[in-house]
């Protein structure tokens, strides 16, 4: 049976500590840019803040760790791309960018609603001496195409490999996990396939407080966010500027 | 100097004054070239855009620029398929003009893209679904039915046309011109129509996503029917423009007029179809999606002025001055409202492009603004100068307005029979 890997993230544990972005730039060889900034960076997992719009001391903060949500159904940026460098894996349900076939149209990126997306706008570059820390899994992107989170497809295609050389057919669950949920010191993104009833992801996504981003436009996400508090799940909504209820990133 | 080049019977200025008139926009070229070469050798950090707004001055001008070039399809259409002949008067230059738009807006993209060398992987990957694989094939297509049209343009040239195979040439492709209009109407209907379903087909998009038939949503319709609407008005405004620079009448104001009458008819016809569009999208699909559609309009600048500057200011009036045959009689109406229609589209064309990426989609995301850089405008500038400098030289040597003879002489007869009336 085919896989649909997904996350449920608990809001409620994340602290904002950040480990996951550092992780994850560093598993899939992200470069830091000298001339980037909070718009032009490239960060395939970020973390918003977001508060409750009170004042002290009724003010209250939560961190949001944000990444490809791995639309399931009629994937946006799968769907506008004009030479199909972004493809949906049937067999795992990830969505992938092939950046030696992007043309650069950022045309995905219009279409993303989750602003998950990246332009590389320079030349990747690392100070020197730090090529060496790059992985070997995973090939550094050129100026002028588009990336995003794949949920570390170095890592799958190692436990792929691995699970060959041990002479088994599939990945046993838990043998693959991405760089961010292995970060994750207060263990608050769990990782698995959601078709598999046994998975903690499975089970976390019909607990109560579980939520999707924007889940009326149909388009399926595979990342499921989990709060008790009820403001914190008004984040799955559309923006409402003006109202006291408005979030701040 | 040049004259043996210029057609017989028209009067063009010394080739002196005629360098004098390129030569500032041969430097904007050069400057607008150079603004390119940054972005091409650089890369596309030289510009403004970034990961939230991956679309920027180009894209908005772009779509401006192709919805009104649409006037060179429209008008092979009315004249090669609907037979309405008074448009003979302007046939060349509306196609030197769709020319001229098309291929600059071309250029524009492959500078636009990060990796222009990669442009032909459309063709070889292309991916059937997504709308931008329809405007990359019908906008090819289509510039090369422009040359095509162009071509014989170009041969009716006083000094080409001494070469008998150029004559026998220019004599062949005329007889294709009628499928060549058919064909360049049927590409760009669909090339204007995916321009538009590039945004309506925008799920995640919610101020752009709209139903539609089939896979069309009706944003794909809309563009066609705003850009058929304007692309007369752009040709109107653009004749109304070279017959004041050149100081000269170039085409008979019934000609003007008949196509000010089918921009006010489509024009009206769009703004009806787009109000209904709206309203659907404000009732239904928008709030099907979880956005309720007054939340676009709390974005300051964004309010509900820029609905109404569309529909009314810019669709409604100057629809109603072009289908009034009275105030379509006189020029200054004529053209101020050609103006109007054209705004218009612009405005639509900005609005689908910009506020729909401007407009936060996540709760915790930001309003975000963008300003063009220099590097940005600079290219544009270059499509802007690269078109005059065509335009002009095309109406320099070549015959662009066929009437341009006739009306002289006839200016000529009647400044004389003026001056023996005055004597007597």
């Amino acid at each position: 049976m085919n896989k649909r890997y997904g996350m449920s993230i608990d809001i409620d544990k994340c602290t904002g500590c950040g480990a996951c972005m550092v992780a994850c730039a560093v598993e899939n060889n992200v470069p830091a840019l000298p001339g980037a900034n909070d718009r032009r960076g490239i960060t395939w997992m970020r973390v918003y803040r977001v508060d409750n719009g009170e004042e002290y001391p009724d003010r209250r903060s939560a961190f949001v760790p944000m990444l490809c949500q791995q639309c399931g159904v009629e994937t946006p940026c799968a769907h506008v791309c004009p030479q199909q460098a972004v493809d949906v894996d049937p067999a795992t349900g990830i969505v992938g960018q092939m950046p030696e076939r992007c043309l650069g149209c950022r045309y995905c990126m219009a279409a993303c609603p989750y602003h998950a997306r990246y332009f590389n706008w320079w030349d990747p570059q690392w100070p020197a001496g730090m090529e060496k820390t790059l992985n070997p899994d995973v090939a550094p992107r050129m100026r002028g195409v588009v990336e995003k989170c794949n949920f570390c497809h170095g890592r799958y295609h190692r436990a792929k490999e691995r699970a060959a050389a041990a002479g088994e057919k599939d990945i046993r669950p838990g043998e693959y996990i991405p760089a961010c949920v292995e970060a994750c010191p207060a263990g608050a993104i769990r990782f698995g396939d959601l078709n598999d009833p046994s998975s903690e992801v499975a089970a976390a996504r019909h607990e109560a407080g579980s939520f999707r981003l924007l889940e009326k436009l149909g388009t399926d996400p595979k990342i499921y966010y989990h709060s008790t508090r009820d403001w914190v799940r008004q984040i799955a909504f559309a923006p409402k500027p003006g109202g006291k209820e408005n979030l701040h990133g | 100097m040049d004259k043996d080049f210029i057609a017989r019977g028209v009067k063009r200025c010394s080739t002196g004054r005629f360098l004098l008139w390129i030569a500032p926009w041969a430097a904007l070229l050069a400057f607008g070239l150079y603004s390119a070469g940054l972005c091409l050798v650089k890369g596309l950090n030289q510009t403004n855009m970034d990961n939230r707004f991956p679309f920027g001055l180009w894209i908005f001008l772009d779509l401006t620029v192709i919805a009104l070039g649409a006037g060179a399809f429209f008008t092979g259409f009315l004249l090669y398929i609907l037979k309405l002949d008074e448009l003979k008067a302007v046939i060349s230059s509306a196609v030197v003009i769709g020319l001229v738009c098309y291929s600059g807006a071309i250029a524009v993209l492959l500078v636009d893209v990060g990796q222009p060398l990669r442009a032909w992987f459309t063709f070889w990957y292309p991916n059937v679904h997504s709308m931008l694989t329809e405007v990359t094939f019908c906008l090819s297509c289509y510039l090369t039915v422009l040359a095509i049209e162009y071509l014989p343009i170009v041969l009716k040239n006083r000094k080409l046309r001494q070469v008998p195979s150029f004559l026998v040439f220019e004599f062949e492709l005329h007889k294709l011109i009628y499928v060549l209009a058919g064909v360049g109407t049927f590409l760009s209907f669909f090339h204007q129509g995916s321009l538009g379903g590039l945004y309506g087909v925008l799920r995640g998009r919610p101020f752009a996503f709209r139903e539609g038939l089939a896979v069309w949503p009706s944003t794909f319709f809309l563009f066609i029917l705003s850009a058929a609407a304007v692309g007369p008005s752009f040709i109107v405004l653009t004749t109304h423009l070279v017959e004041k620079l050149s100081r000269r009448r170039l085409v008979r104001q019934q000609a003007l007029e008949l196509l000010g009458r089918i921009s006010g008819l489509l024009l009206a016809v769009y703004v009806l179809a787009k109000t209904i569009d709206t309203l659907v999208w404000i009732n239904r699909t928008s709030p099907e999606s979880g956005f309720p559609a007054a939340q676009y309009y709390s974005w300051k600048p964004f309010g509900t002025w820029i609905l109404f500057a569309e529909i009314v200011l810019f669709g409604l009036a100057p629809a109603l001055v072009l289908l009034a045959p009275r105030l379509r009689a006189r020029r200054a109406w004529l053209v101020s409202a050609a103006g109007l229609a054209c705004f218009g589209v612009a405005l639509n064309r900005f609005v689908m492009t910009v506020q729909t990426l401007a407009v936060p989609t996540l709760s915790f995301d930001q309003f975000v603004s963008y300003f063009p850089s220099w590097q940005e405008i600079g290219t544009f500038l270059a499509v802007v100068a690269y078109g005059v400098l065509v335009y002009s030289l095309s109406f320099r040597y070549l015959q662009l307005f066929p009437e341009e003879r006739e009306l002289k002489m006839a200016q000529a007869a009647e400044e004389s029979s003026a001056e023996l009336v005055g004597r007597y």
